[in-house]
């Protein structure tokens, strides 16, 4: 799925790599736990989380992971965003909580990773 | 051998990961395959992290060539009591503070040892850990 | 209103202990791993998704009245976790797929 259609599902908005709107993600998975995150061997995994801090996005970085909603209405810090720019991660900022998220995401056809 | 030191502040998770995202530059530059990277850099980050989470201070010390990447951490702290238990997957000892930053599943040192190519851990309870990660690299460039 | 029997059933979740509490009604879903935030922002009846097995998971599922929690990619409660959950009678699930998963299924199921 495109970024595009994950901001037009989640009624989100994009705060770092707006310029690349059709980047597809294969997979989805949701934590607030990093350990847990960086347990994926996927490429092209969408990560859910309520956690917004710098080492979200660390986690990221490390995990290869190039797209991050924020649920929960959880805002990125300017640190966050220059981070995540510099590694190529995008960002999106959605109001909804992670139940709703997660729902709306696989409802519309989003993988779960095994 | 190159050789690099950074050092790692005990509860500044501003910063965690910064010593592991160097790591992560040089070999990317050395052209080594994305999966090495990848396993060489979350086991790091683990390592780097567990200092930040649980330890008062330390340091990274990274020595690398072309064909492999010797990874140590060493720091002052608690140490670890049983590093067999602190190996299970689920043992954690984090702090609630340490929990609301994300970590604290009881998962990095299992991380670190599926990751690595080597990992050795000592430990002297009251002073301090020392993780050592190796990884064989291959890689196409650089010395 | 759906009941946490119906959502084990519906689900096929394993159920770890707390079965005295199966008949609970649920409210809705919320997934979390950081405990103050389930603390401040759960509401009474929601099944909590988390793989947290935390001792203090129980104390918070029982402050806040939650229907049930579900311990997500095949986590198991902690002993002392599984006898609270006896005593307050809300059950702890177990089921071995994702947090995201399993949260696809239960919100299709009782939105
Ligand atoms: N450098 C260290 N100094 C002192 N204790 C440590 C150190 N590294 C690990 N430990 C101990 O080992 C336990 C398990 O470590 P591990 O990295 O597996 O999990 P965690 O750090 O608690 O949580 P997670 O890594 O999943 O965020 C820790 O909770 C801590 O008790
Ligand atoms: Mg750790």
């Amino acid at each position: 799925m495109r970024v595009s259609e994950i901001l037009q599902i989640l009624d989100a908005r994009i705060i770092c790599g707006e310029h690349r709107t059709d980047y597809t993600i294969d997979v989805a998975f949701a934590s607030d736990l990093m350990s847990d995150v960086l347990t994926l061997k996927n490429d092209h995994v969408l990560l859910i989380t309520g956690l917004a801090n710098m080492q979200t996005i660390r986690t990221a970085e490390m995990s290869d992971i190039n797209c991050i909603v924020f649920a929960r209405n959880k805002k990125a810090s300017r640190e966050m965003i220059a981070l995540a720019e510099e590694n190529d991660i995008i960002l999106i900022e959605c109001r909804y909580s992670m139940f709703k998220t997660c729902g709306l995401l696989y409802e519309a056809g989003v993988k779960p990773i095994f | 051998m190159e050789h690099h030191e950074f050092n790692i502040e005990g509860g500044d998770f501003t910063r965690a990961g910064y010593a592991s995202s160097q790591v992560k530059k040089m070999l990317k530059q050395m052209g080594v395959d994305v999966a090495i990277i990848k396993r060489t850099v979350v086991a790091a980050y683990e390592a780097e992290v567990n200092v930040v989470a649980h330890a008062y201070s330390g340091a990274m010390y990274v020595d690398i060539n072309r064909e492999e990447v010797k990874i140590e951490l060493r720091d002052q702290g608690p140490g670890i009591e049983d590093i067999e238990q602190a190996m299970q997957e689920g043992y954690s000892t984090a702090s609630s503070a340490v929990r609301e930053m994300g970590f604290g599943a009881g998962m990095g040192l299992s991380n670190m040892k599926k990751n690595a190519d080597e990992l050795h851990i000592e430990s002297e309870p009251g002073k301090g850990t020392r993780v050592v990660i190796r990884m064989q690299l291959n890689a196409t460039t650089g010395d | 209103m759906m009941t946490v029997a119906d959502i084990v059933k519906a689900l096929n979740l394993k159920v770890f202990s707390g079965a005295g509490g199966l008949d609970r009604e649920v409210s809705g879903g919320y997934v979390s791993d950081l405990l103050s935030d389930v603390m401040g922002k759960a509401d009474a009846g929601q099944v909590w998704i988390t793989l947290q097995t935390h001792k203090n998971v129980m104390a918070i599922a029982s402050l806040k009245d939650l229907a049930a929690v579900i311990l997500v990619s095949g986590y198991k409660p902690a002993e002392n976790t599984a006898e609270q959950s006896e005593e307050e009678n809300i059950p702890i699930l177990g089921t071995d797929k994702s947090a995201f998963e399993v949260t696809g299924e239960l919100y299709t199921l009782i939105k």
